[in-house]
């Protein structure tokens, strides 16, 4: 499948500060492709410098067939963007936040009146469609400003944290929404350091960390790289301490609320002692889960600090 | 991109901006009334013909009515989060800036016919001539354009652009000959032919005096030319301060 972004030797300094440092990708056409990083990690930078918000130090970023340094305006075209925090204008109304967007992308008045009420229902704002945007709360704000980044029919859909901070019912939406969307064709990029919604959502992911990418994979192949570190989770019926755990086969231990998990090598070796454990004492086990890595796992070893992943 | 459609966008600015910003009742009444009062209170027991007042009074409503909003827009936004999704829609820098720049030329348009209607039918005074109605298209364009300049380092806060706007509004009038005729200004008039006001103000002048110190050419040109001058380095270091703003 052909490359619809391609970032070759990305960097981006500020002063002394390097933001990006150098990286490359490719995300291919109808993929949905993820950037994973803690705070700081340079993926706001990134975006802004694939959409030509921010020039790059040094560089290029193909967006389809356009370099976004010289044909910005041609590849402005076929993109859609969600800027991290970004706000409708609050003094309009959600029908006149849509047509702007529809003005600014040169489409049409009746077929940019058609978009933005088909798209006010999708999201669930035709209601409230004359209404003026500071009436509205974060998710419809959010949902408006994604439904303002459709208006032009988009082939690329940049999204900078697109679910931040939103109540569970608009996260939902927003997230069926991108799958909807994706479905029929639209490539997606989307910042986020919420990993399962990457885990959820993305085809292959990225993970970001200062400046560098640390890795780039489907979820399930990063998550194969640490699979042999699986863990259970174990829950008895009287509490216990961490330190009954003391078993040559357990590498770490971690209290999770009223569970326990427990990391090691051998699986059968730790569930076996951990019944021995349960009959010696008589106390119950109550739940006993066998745990594969999770992306978070992959994310916590690849952006620690030491980075001797 | 064609330039008419970049045009096309840049109006759809516009429209945006006199909605949000300028078609509201108080906006449009400081507009008015402003330069009314400074006028009046510079004015008030110094003796001055009608002719010599209405000319000063012309500049300043459209330097005052141009330059008030413009500076703060794009400061806003920036805070808003609204100039990031802007910047980041198919239209150059310069069509973003144009858009802007017409709004206020608009409410400014507005705001001096209102002055030349009443000085026609309250004080009788004769001010309607092209070189006028071109001078004023040119001058709004102009003093827009130096607004916008005025917004271009990279701050988000209003009130900070609100202040270097105000460091530089006020002088310009007072060397401008909207109080004090150029030719009465001695060797301070050197600094009068700095300001875009001066040639404004000497337009309308020569429009309902019929003498002037520049000829109405020649008010015209360097109008123009600070028109062009102004607005290139306001997209210049709108453009440089863009990567500062987010």
């Amino acid at each position: 499948m052909e490359n619809i972004i391609k970032a070759e030797r990305l960097k981006k300094n500020y002063s002394s500060f390097n933001a990006v440092n150098g990286i490359s990708f490719a995300v291919k056409k109808g993929e949905i492709f993820g950037l994973l990083g803690p705070n700081g990690a340079g993926k706001t930078t990134t975006i802004r410098m694939l959409t030509g918000i921010l020039k790059p130090t040094e560089g290029e970023v193909h967006i389809g067939k356009y370099n976004i340094q010289k044909e910005s305006m041609e590849a402005r075209q076929i993109m859609g963007i969600v800027p991290e925090m970004a706000d409708a204008y609050i003094d309009l109304s959600a029908i006149r936040n849509l047509l702007l967007t529809g003005e600014l992308y040169g489409i049409e008045k009746e077929k940019s009146i058609k978009k933005a009420e088909d798209l006010l229902k999708m999201f669930h704002l035709y209601e409230k469609r004359n209404q003026k945007v500071k009436t509205f709360s974060k998710g419809m704000k959010q949902r408006l400003i994604l439904a303002m980044a459709l208006m032009n029919d988009a082939d690329i859909l940049f999204l900078d944290e697109p679910t931040s901070g939103l109540d569970v019912e608009s996260v939902r939406l927003i997230r069926d929404l991108i799958r909807k969307f994706n479905q029929e064709g639209v490539t997606i990029f989307l910042t986020t350091h919420n990993i399962k919604e990457a885990d959820l959502l993305c085809d292959r992911v990225a993970i970001m960390n200062y400046g560098k990418i640390m890795a780039i994979d489907r979820p399930e192949m990063l998550k194969s790289v640490i699979k042999k570190t699986s863990s259970v989770e174990v829950a008895f019926k009287n509490l216990v301490e961490e330190k009954v755990f003391n078993f040559k086969e357990i590498i770490e231990v971690k209290k999770m609320g009223d569970k326990f998990q427990l990391y090691g090598n051998k699986m059968e070796d730790i569930i076996f002692f951990l019944i021995n454990h349960s009959q010696k004492t008589n106390n119950e086990i109550i739940s006993l889960k066998i745990l594969e890595p999770s992306l978070e796992d992959i994310f916590v070893k690849l952006t620690q600090k030491n980075e001797n992943f | 991109m064609r330039i008419f459609e970049q045009l096309k966008r840049s109006f759809a600015i516009t429209k945006k901006d006199l909605s949000i910003y300028y078609l509201k009742g108080s906006v449009i009444i400081q507009g008015l009334l402003i330069p009314a009062f400074v006028f009046i209170s510079f004015i008030l027991k110094r003796e001055m013909s009608l002719d010599m007042m209405i000319p000063g009074l012309l500049g300043m409503a459209l330097f005052f009515a141009v330059s008030a909003i413009t500076p703060v827009i794009t400061p806003w936004e920036t805070r808003m989060r609204t100039f990031e999704r802007l910047v980041s829609s198919p239209v150059y820098l310069w069509a973003i800036i144009l858009g802007d720049i017409m709004a206020s030329v608009l409410f400014g348009l507005f705001v001096v016919s209102f002055i030349v209607l009443a000085g026609i039918i309250l004080l009788g005074v004769e001010i309607i001539s092209f070189p006028l109605i071109f001078g004023t298209i040119i001058a709004a364009f102009c003093f827009s354009s130096l607004g916008t300049l005025i917004s271009a380092p990279p701050a988000d806060k209003p009130s900070d652009i609100m202040l270097i706007a105000s460091i530089i509004k006020f002088p310009l009038i007072f060397i401008s000959g909207v109080f004090i005729p150029i030719t009465e200004m001695g060797v301070l008039k050197i600094l009068s032919f700095f300001s875009p006001l001066t040639y404004y103000t000497d337009l309308a002048r020569y429009s309902i005096q019929g003498t002037s110190y520049f000829s109405p050419v020649v008010d015209l040109l360097v109008l123009s030319v600070f028109t062009i001058f102004l607005f290139v380095i306001a997209v210049k270091w709108h453009e440089k301060s863009l990567d500062k703003r987010f």
